[in-house]
């Protein structure tokens, strides 16, 4: 219970640090020396003291929004395994947990529209097309990993594989791990699918619903996205590559397993970094291709879990 | 009291109301609260009755006299109970919020014989699910179809209402048929008519009888419940009904449809074949899938609402397909918890939908359009009816913890537990309904999304909407009992599965209750698989959000909110400027454009310059693919055959005459 405490609130402060990380990355590939890695966090203070702007067309849905996506990515946080496995999954599982995400953004969706603007509007509309394909996408591959492990709770599943060894590792798992890994690309609005640094009406999905928010309600909304990001690729580390995460309680495993994490999560901020780098956006309308190859792979997973 | 009495009580209240409100139909204000009253009354005399037969065990009521057919009774288990609970709860709801709906009719449509048939429909779905005779099954099912299809037809002097009602009462006999016949079949087995006498006549069947049985109420009563392709109905029928009926149609009645088909397969043939599950789960995920997607872009709330039931019926057909299959291996465990799942979707299911009904009808009372495009802003200017609709909206869109989540996450648990299964090839299957299901959800989302945020956000895109008001009190307190019970029902869910498992234990032969609830939690399976605790989630996002709420107003200071008008790009915004339904489902509409077979029509005309547009003109339709390809075909066919036969129909009295006598000297040759 206080380690899940303390592993939230570790992940709360380290999200913007790791979205600073992928935007230092970048700059490098780009050739820029980029903003320093902790300017997340001075965006984040600088909304928190401004005055906010709300809409006069807006409900009062519109205002409750950032506090429910942070309330929702917070819930899902506490269950979630970080540095070790232990954490308060057993009120929630891997389905409760991608349901809190489908929570966050659906509130946010709906607060898109909310504002009456043809970009919010706009915004909703293709962030609800993309989730119909990844969310689907998401709860089998995380399903083939619970097949595997035997349970579908994420901390016994980081233990289970954790413990066991390479040699339990079944193909499936590599079709799983990609299936998420786009999935992850596209639910955290980055390349190919959403273009995270722009603010063309046209491109823009994430940042259009949340255009209308302003001051500390902004800042609500982005460090519950950033938080958002980093619990994904939280997920992928300790569901999928588990080995070193802290199976006990000891002094010693929780060091090695605090370092072992932030290893792989900056392993996969840099994959990222890479991938946007090197990569277009991809069309909207091509994006059905790109979603129903990652829904293939995981639908793949779990039917060769059986086969095999 | 015991419940033998109740019962006579419940009749007694019903059949006193009906007439009495029949007769009043002049002063539609007496006939309304007598009528609505007395459904109110009698359906919390059916709730108690539901408990009482929950707590001390069947009952049974015998006619006092006896029929052809074998002895007609009211006999009431505990599946039987359990369906009295959900007709009851949601009869009670909706016939309080009816006496402020059926206001708008007064002086227009005959309030009192509205009152006197929701009476008679009410009544005659308690004996539906209490019949013990087949034929007096039939009787009461008759009388639910056609009291309903009175329902439906009640503003008759709208357009269409009678066409669609024409439409329905045909589907509903066709299923009928289907049923009846399957009753004959079981009859020539078993000698009786008694649904007991049926539980022991399916071993000593044929596998081809056996499974014609199977298939002959899998359409009978898959027409009902409203499975793809016999769904054309619903979309029909319940924008056509008032509004609480077309909540009563959709949330309940559509049930008795499920309570038969888990009464027949499960008590009188057994399920012995895995084939038989493998074809009710592949017939609910195409129910499922096609049915959100038709939902996704329909723009009337009522027809989207209809095609969501459609939806729905698919997820708990999918339970009840995972079910049998689990059942005909033996695995009666996973059986219970899938039928356990699929119960509770029912649960959930009857509670969110005839909410979203009743929703609907207020937006139609205040706005007077069931049209997504001409509405909008209602949230402001009907604060409690958006609030309430939004519960709803949450709990079909599966947010935990209410009570949609709840029931979803014990179907994917229990389809989760398919590797349990020795067949390989069935095996892989539960992957895909894994899959079809995972995709339902999160375009059930996606629909209902649209169907809140343009019906109630932003800003209104027509007059009515402008100045619709909030409805009268008797319409809020209906939808707000609804609205709590989908709360109550998603985190008091451990207390309402254990009574599903004494409902299912019967059936399945074999009782999880056990296990399936420690303390607050939910566990599907003995062991570490998974658990999940409704409650304590709940209790954890309250903290958490207030949590959320405290520290950031103390971060940062008080910081001053300025209400002003949406950014605009320098062009005043209008409700022309806002988002459209049909735009937001319209990238859906592409992406899945060979479902939809869209068809877009763009004309415009222009003088002067090809530049200078006088007026454009946009039609974008999709393709009624069941209409085009399984109906009209059928309906040419049926057409065909009348005038083919038609060639003997001279019209004249003495060659009817002659056909009856050759016919008869036939019958008595072939017969003697």
């Amino acid at each position: 219970m206080l380690l899940a405490m303390i592993q939230t609130l570790l992940l709360l402060a380290l999200a913007p640090l790791f979205t600073g990380l992928i935007r230092k990355f970048k700059a490098f590939f780009q050739g820029r020396q980029g903003p320093s890695v902790l300017q997340p966090y001075r965006d984040l203070t600088k909304l928190f003291h401004k005055d906010s702007v709300i809409s006069k067309d807006a409900s009062w849905l519109f205002t409750a929004t950032p506090y429910i996506c942070m309330t929702a990515v917070i819930t899902a946080a506490l269950m979630i395994p970080f540095f070790t496995t232990s954490s308060i999954n057993f009120i929630g599982d891997i389905i409760v947990v991608v349901y809190l995400f489908g929570m966050m953004r659906f509130f946010m969706a709906l607060a898109g529209l909310d504002a009456g603007s043809a970009f919010g509007g706009m915004g909703s509309s293709r962030e609800m097309t993309i989730s119909a394909m990844v969310e689907p996408t998401i709860l089998l591959s995380i399903f083939t990993m619970a097949l595997i492990s035997g349970t579908t709770r994420l901390g016994e599943i980081s233990f289970n594989l954790a413990t066991t060894g390479l040699d339990l590792v079944p193909p499936a798992l590599f079709l799983a791990l990609a299936a998420f890994f786009i999935s992850t690309l596209a639910e955290n609005a980055r390349v190919p699918v959403d273009n995270p640094a722009t603010h063309l009406e046209l491109t823009m999905i994430h940042e259009a619903m949340i255009l209308e928010h302003s001051g500390k309600q902004l800042a609500l909304m982005e460090w519950s996205s950033m938080t958002k990001l980093l619990l994904y690729l939280v997920i992928m580390a300790n569901t999928f590559l588990p080995w070193g995460i802290a199976t006990e309680v000891t002094p010693m495993a929780l060091i090695i397993g605090i370092f072992a994490v932030i290893l792989k999560i900056t392993l996969f901020s840099l994959a990222i970094a890479i991938i946007e780098s090197s990569m277009a956006k991809m069309r909207l309308f091509r994006l059905p291709n790109l979603l129903t190859v990652s829904f293939s792979l995981s639908l793949l997973a779990v039917m060769s879990f059986y086969i095999l | 009291m015991d419940s033998n009495n109740l019962f006579y009580i419940l009749l007694a209240l019903a059949f006193f109301g009906a007439p009495l409100a029949a007769m009043l139909n002049n002063k539609p204000k007496i006939s309304a609260a007598v009528a609505f009253g007395a459904s109110a009354m009698a359906s919390l005399v059916g709730l108690i009755i539901g408990a009482d037969v929950l707590l001390n065990g069947p009952m049974r009521l015998d006619f006092p006299f006896s029929s052809p057919f074998g002895t007609f009774a009211f006999a009431v288990d505990g599946l039987s109970a359990l369906f009295i609970i959900i007709i009851s709860l949601v009869t009670f709801a909706v016939s309080i919020y009816s006496l402020g709906y059926v206001r708008h009719y007064y002086g227009k449509y005959p309030v009192g014989l509205m009152g006197s048939l929701f009476n008679i429909f009410y009544v005659s779905m308690i004996m539906v699910v209490s019949s013990s005779n087949a034929i007096m099954f039939l009787i009461m099912w008759e009388t639910m179809s056609l009291s309903s299809y009175f329902l439906v037809i009640f503003e008759s002097r709208e357009k269409g209402t009678v066409g669609s009602g024409l439409f329905y009462l045909i589907m509903t006999h066709i299923g009928t048929a289907a049923i009846t016949i399957g009753f004959i079949l079981m009859y020539s087995e078993s000698g009786s008519f008694e649904f007991s006498s049926f539980h022991g006549a399916a071993l000593g069947m044929s596998d081809l009888l056996r499974s014609s049985v199977f298939a002959l109420w899998l359409v009978g009563f898959g027409t009902k419940a409203g499975i793809i392709p016999f769904h054309t109905w619903l979309p029909m029928a319940h924008p056509a009904a008032p509004s609480n009926i077309s909540s009563l149609m959709s949330a309940v009645m559509v049930k008795m449809a499920i309570y038969m088909l888990i009464r027949c397969y499960f008590g009188f043939l057994g399920v012995q074949d895995a084939w038989w599950g493998v074809v009710v789960l592949a017939v609910a995920c195409i129910s499922a899938l096609l049915g959100v997607m038709y939902a996704l872009i329909e723009s009337d709330i009522k027809r989207m609402l209809a095609f969501s039931t459609v939806e729905n019926i698919g997820i708990i057909l999918m339970a009840l397909g995972v079910a049998m299959i689990f059942q005909s291996y033996g695995l009666k465990e996973l059986a219970a918890l899938a039928l356990i799942a699929a119960l509770m979707h029912v649960l959930s299911h009857a509670l969110f939908k005839s909410l979203l009904f009743m929703g609907a009808g207020s937006v139609l009372y205040a706005a007077h359009t069931r049209n997504m495009e001409k509405l909008g802003g209602l949230a402001k200017r009907m604060p409690y009816t958006s609030l309430m609709f939004f519960i709803g909206v949450l709990s079909i869109a599966a947010i935990p913890p209410l009570t949609g989540f709840v029931s979803e996450w014990l179907i994917f648990q229990s389809m989760l537990q398919s590797f349990n299964i020795p067949d390989a090839i069935v095996k892989i299957l539960i992957p895909v309904a894994l899959g079809t299901l995972a995709i339902t959800g999160a375009l059930a989302a996606a629909a209902f999304l649209k169907a809140y945020g343009i019906t109630f956000l932003a800003r209104p895109r027509s007059e009515g909407a402008e100045r619709a008001e909030e409805v009268p009190g008797t319409m809020l307190v209906g939808m707000g009992i609804l609205s709590a019970l989908c709360i109550l029902a998603g985190v008091l869910s451990f207390m309402i599965l254990p009574v599903m498992d004494e409902v299912t234990s019967p059936l399945i032969g074999v009782s999880i209750g056990e296990h399936l609830i420690s303390g607050f939690l939910i566990v599907p399976t003995v062991g570490e698989f998974s658990q999940m605790s409704p409650l304590l989630i709940g209790v954890l996002l309250a903290s958490v959000f207030v949590g959320v709420l405290a520290l950031t107003h103390l971060y940062g200071g008080r910081r001053k909110v300025v209400r002003a008008g949406t950014w605009d790009c320098g062009t005043p915004l209008t409700s022309r400027t806002e988002y459209s339904g049909r735009g937001f489902s319209n990238p859906i509409n592409r992406m899945f454009s060979w479902v939809y077979h869209p068809l877009r029509v763009f004309r415009s005309t222009s003088h002067i310059s090809p530049y200078v547009k006088s007026d454009m003109r946009y039609t974008s339709t999709i393709e009624p693919v069941f209409e085009r390809y399984f109906y009209e075909p059928t309906e040419a066919g049926v057409r065909w055959l009348a005038r083919k036969v038609s060639v003997i129909q001279t019209g004249s009295i003495q060659t009817y005459l002659g056909y009856i006598f050759v016919v008869l000297i036939l019958l008595l040759i072939v017969l003697r």
